[in-house]
């Protein structure tokens, strides 16, 4: 079996592929080949370069020299077009479908052959059923695409790609928005692609899923392949230590929680969102000082919902929220108000709303504390002191370039987040909300921010961590909460929570000790 | 719109626009030659028009005022997330407050009037943004489409007053009585005759310096105030400003009051500056001329003018050439006018992005670019 692969020329080979993005050396001299009829892992921190690798190969991205080989003939791919026709399928980490099409629409989009559709939908619909008996890969292709979950959708993706004809597929972070269970799914999924003679190719920065599932795994790093192994002769310790050039903590290093008094505590709290559909139904729950309370869930079922209530950035429907005594709710606090109060917040999205992204360092630094005294002179904004600020946060977060002058967004996600970081817990919050603290971070960034966030912890303050990484929680939580549809469906003691538990309560089975 | 790509500040701020402003001079000139007329001899003649005497200088920077007025007006709401199309009703509104004060207090000592005046156009000019900004605020409705219907009204209502109210009584034209001569703004060839500098007699008056007070004030307002702050988060990103306990609609309102307050003071310049009646359609579509200039003065207050100057000359320069040229009459003069605002304003992208990628090759661009954005050239 192993000799008949090697036999073949590789499903793709990439020669001395080079891309700049003006001074951005992105990709460096890349050359790796994928095995025809394997699953190929390529990890990487972000910011390695992946995803302009994965664009250059889709078509997205002109290399700048190099070569692409498929099965052992130069390709020009200039775009999704080339690469489509060249059998090469992409699933990308946010689903390109239409969610008011059906899923046959969908699949079919691009491709209805011919200008009447009827006709390209019926033989559509009798190549999918023979692609969904192959692949094992059941979708109802008359559902609209919206009322699918994820995973399906997902799926819907994958099908699509096979649709056109692919047999290599790219998939970019697949399992960002999966559970364990519904990724362990998608990796069953791939193994029979696998074995029907498809090449995969996983890109991800979850070792996890390297180890479980790849033939061969292309390490990168700064731009670079830095190592390409056979997986079996490598490990998760191995792979972090050469994506990050050092040995990492890949454990949060952590004393026991000394939880003290109640700070904030949530009753009966419900959030409809603009439709009226409710998205968090009765939660109730309390942080205390002291403690790390993590919020495990799937993308999706109400965890974004609920901190932005307790942020004030939601009004809630009903419910109460307490801190210091005094009911947020019904006194109807904004998130000015709240910060006031000693609530602090990290948003799930940075990007979104936790940044300007037109806006200097400096600016940023100063966002939802612009009000405060120490920013202002004279009635007008004490430009010396914004600066200072941001200086003082840039050195005691490590923040790099330590520029305060320079766009937000020239930072790397990693250092945009320690500002973000160094912004909230600069004011010394009692309560300090967090959601998806170490998305699009590197691991050196990941490491920094775990620290801070168990240092405030053993400073006395309480955290909500929000996350959709269960690695996450379970490094860092003393306390886990699972939600699910709107629920909190469990309480486990850190002591007792094992990833299938949670798996299994985010995916709906309830949890001991709550109703 | 998707983020514009990233130049270097003196090359956006400097090069894109000259660039800009040269392919629509080469365009004139090429529809000059068309019409048979000689290219070089125009751009000459436009260019000592605009600024070849004392006179000519005085009329380009009195129009200049103008559009500092109404530039200043449209950039200050674009900073808040906002278009206001409408500077051009909020200008004849807040003429109306002006005039009213000269035509009422005209008797009193112009040092009462003044204060008065400013306060009453800008009111004027603010109550007539202040409607499409509550609609937008509290009701979605959009403010382009708003403001553009708030110009049509403001026409329709000023006709009428024209016509039927604060016409002078036994004439024909629709227009006013003239304001008391202690209600005429001192022209700067007065100003500057006193402290003993000889300037010709122009239209040019002490409008132009409260504009470029106006043009300092908005500075600081925007980026020296946490009130400016809170706008310009809300612009650029209203969730992070929710984020951050500012609330958009009350933004959203207090910029357009701002906005229609400047696009109001058009009248001090043009009305107690020089016309000293209330006429109709005085604006003259200094309103549109605003949007275009705030869009080349990159919404900045020191771009804002130097665009408003632009125009200014466009507007002196073209009218001396149409006097001057034979083939080229009034209405090629508003085609060049155009071009400049088509080529700088609607079209500013066309020479980004082989510009940005020039600049590429040579300096560092932001690491972003690296993340996946999807397009290709993302």
């Amino acid at each position: 079996m192993v000799e008949e692969i090697n036999s073949l020329p590789p499903a793709l080979e990439l020669r001395g592929i080079d891309k700049r993005f003006g001074a951005v050396h992105a990709n460096r001299d890349l050359s790796f080949a994928v095995a025809a009829g394997t699953v190929h892992g390529v990890i990487g921190e972000n910011g390695a370069g992946k995803s302009t690798l994965m664009n250059i190969i889709y078509g997205f991205h002109r290399a700048d020299a190099g070569e692409i080989r498929v099965h052992g003939k130069p390709v020009e791919i200039h775009s999704p077009q080339d690469a489509i026709a060249a059998g090469i399928g992409m699933v990308h980490q946010h689903f390109m479908l239409v969610e008011n099409f059906t899923v046959l629409e969908n699949i079919v989009l691009g491709v209805e052959g011919g200008p009447r559709l009827a006709g390209g939908l019926a033989s559509a619909r009798a190549g999918l059923e023979q692609l969904a008996r192959d692949y094992g890969l059941d979708v109802p292709l008359d559902t609209v695409v919206s009322e699918l979950p994820v995973g399906l959708q997902q799926r819907v993706e994958i099908l699509k790609a096979l649709h056109r004809g692919a047999d290599l597929l790219i998939l970019d972070e697949p399992t960002a928005v999966l559970t364990p269970q519904e990724a362990d799914q998608l990796f069953k999924m791939l193994g029979r692609l696998r074995a029907q003679g498809k090449t995969v190719i996983l890109v991800t920065h979850k070792l996890r899923e390297i180890m479980a599932v790849t033939d061969r795994v292309t390490v990168m790093r700064q731009g670079a392949v830095v190592a390409e192994v056979a997986t079996r002769a490598t490990s998760s310790r191995d792979l972090a230590e050469k994506m990050v050039g050092r040995a990492v903590l890949l454990q949060v290093e952590k004393g026991p929680a000394q939880p003290g008094a109640t700070l904030l505590t949530v009753r009966d709290l419900e959030v409809t969102d603009r439709l009226g559909v409710p998205r968090v139904k009765g939660v109730s729950f309390t942080l205390r000082a002291g403690e790390i309370v993590g919020l495990a869930g799937v993308a999706g079922n109400g965890q974004s919902e609920l901190l932005e209530a307790l942020a004030g950035i939601r009004a809630p429907s009903r419910g109460e929220i307490v801190l210091g005594g005094r009911d947020l709710v019904r006194e109807g606090l904004d998130p000015r108000a709240r910060r006031h109060l000693g609530l602090a917040h990290v948003p799930e999205d940075r990007l979104r709303m936790g940044v300007v992204t037109g806006f200097s360092a400096q600016d940023n630094a100063i966002l939802g504390y612009h009000d405060l005294p120490a920013y202002q002179r004279g009635g007008l904004l004490n430009r010396a002191a914004i600066l200072g600020g941001c200086e003082r946060k840039m050195a005691a977060y490590d923040v790099r370039p330590p520029n305060p002058h320079l766009r937000i967004a020239a930072f790397s996600g990693g250092n945009q987040q320690k500002l973000v970081l160094a912004r909230e817990i600069d004011s010394d919050p009692r309560v300090l909300l967090v959601g998806q603290p170490t998305r699009g971070v590197d691991i050196g960034a990941i490491e920094f921010i775990h620290q801070k966030l168990v240092a405030l912890r053993d400073a006395g303050k309480a955290l909500l961590l929000v996350s959709v990484e269960l690695d996450e929680i379970l490094g860092l939580a003393d306390r886990i909460l699972v939600m699910n549809a709107g629920e909190i469906v469990g309480e486990l003691a850190r002591a007792e929570a094992t990833e299938e538990k949670i798996g299994l309560m985010m995916a709906g089975v309830k949890g001991e000790g709550r109703a | 719109m998707s983020p514009p790509a990233k130049l270097p500040r003196w090359a956006e701020l400097g090069l894109l626009p000259a660039i800009n402003l040269i392919a629509a001079l080469l365009l004139s000139g090429a529809i000059i030659r068309l019409i048979g007329e000689s290219p070089w001899a125009a751009l000459k003649l436009m260019a000592d028009g605009a600024f070849g005497s004392q006179e000519s200088i005085g009329y380009t920077f009195y129009y200049a005022t103008n559009f500092i007025f109404t530039g200043l007006a449209v950039a200050v709401a674009y900073h808040a997330g906002l278009f206001n199309i409408g500077a051009e009703g909020q200008a004849y509104i807040g003429g109306l407050g002006t005039g009213l004060v000269c035509l009422w207090l005209g008797a009193w000592p112009f040092w009462a009037v003044l204060p008065l005046a400013i306060l009453a156009g800008a009111l004027f000019g603010a109550a007539w943004a202040f409607i499409p900004a509550w609609l937008q605020a509290r009701r979605g409705s959009h403010i382009v489409i708003t403001t553009i219907m708030f110009n049509f009204i403001a026409s329709a209502l000023m006709t009428w007053l024209l016509v039927n109210v604060l016409i002078r009584p036994g004439q024909q034209s629709p227009e006013t009585r003239e304001f008391a001569p202690n209600a005429f703004m001192p022209g700067l060839h007065t100003l500057l005759g006193k402290i003993g500098i000889p300037f010709t007699s122009t239209p040019l008056n002490l409008a132009f310096l409260l504009a470029l007070a106006a043009a300092a004030l908005v500075w600081v307002l925007l980026w020296r105030t946490r009130w400016g702050y809170a706008l310009r988060v809300a612009g650029r990103n209203p969730a992070a400003a929710v984020y951050a306990g500012i609330r958009p609609p009350r933004v959203t309102l207090g910029a357009m009051l701002l906005s229609g307050a400047l696009a109001g003071s058009l009248g001090l310049n043009e009305l107690m500056g020089s016309q000293h009646r209330i006429l109709l359609d005085f604006p003259g579509g200094a309103g549109f001329v605003g949007i275009a200039v705030a869009l080349m003065g990159r919404n900045q207050p020191v771009g804002i003018f130097l665009a408003a100057v632009l125009f200014g000359a466009l507007v002196q320069g073209g009218s001396q050439l149409s006097f001057d040229m034979p083939h080229v009459n009034r209405d090629m003069v508003v085609v060049i006018q155009g071009l400049v605002i088509l080529l700088c304003g609607a079209m500013e992208n066309v020479f980004r992005g082989p510009l940005s990628r020039l600049f590429a090759g040579k300096t560092r661009s932001p690491k972003s670019e690296i993340r996946n954005d999807g397009g290709p050239d993302a």
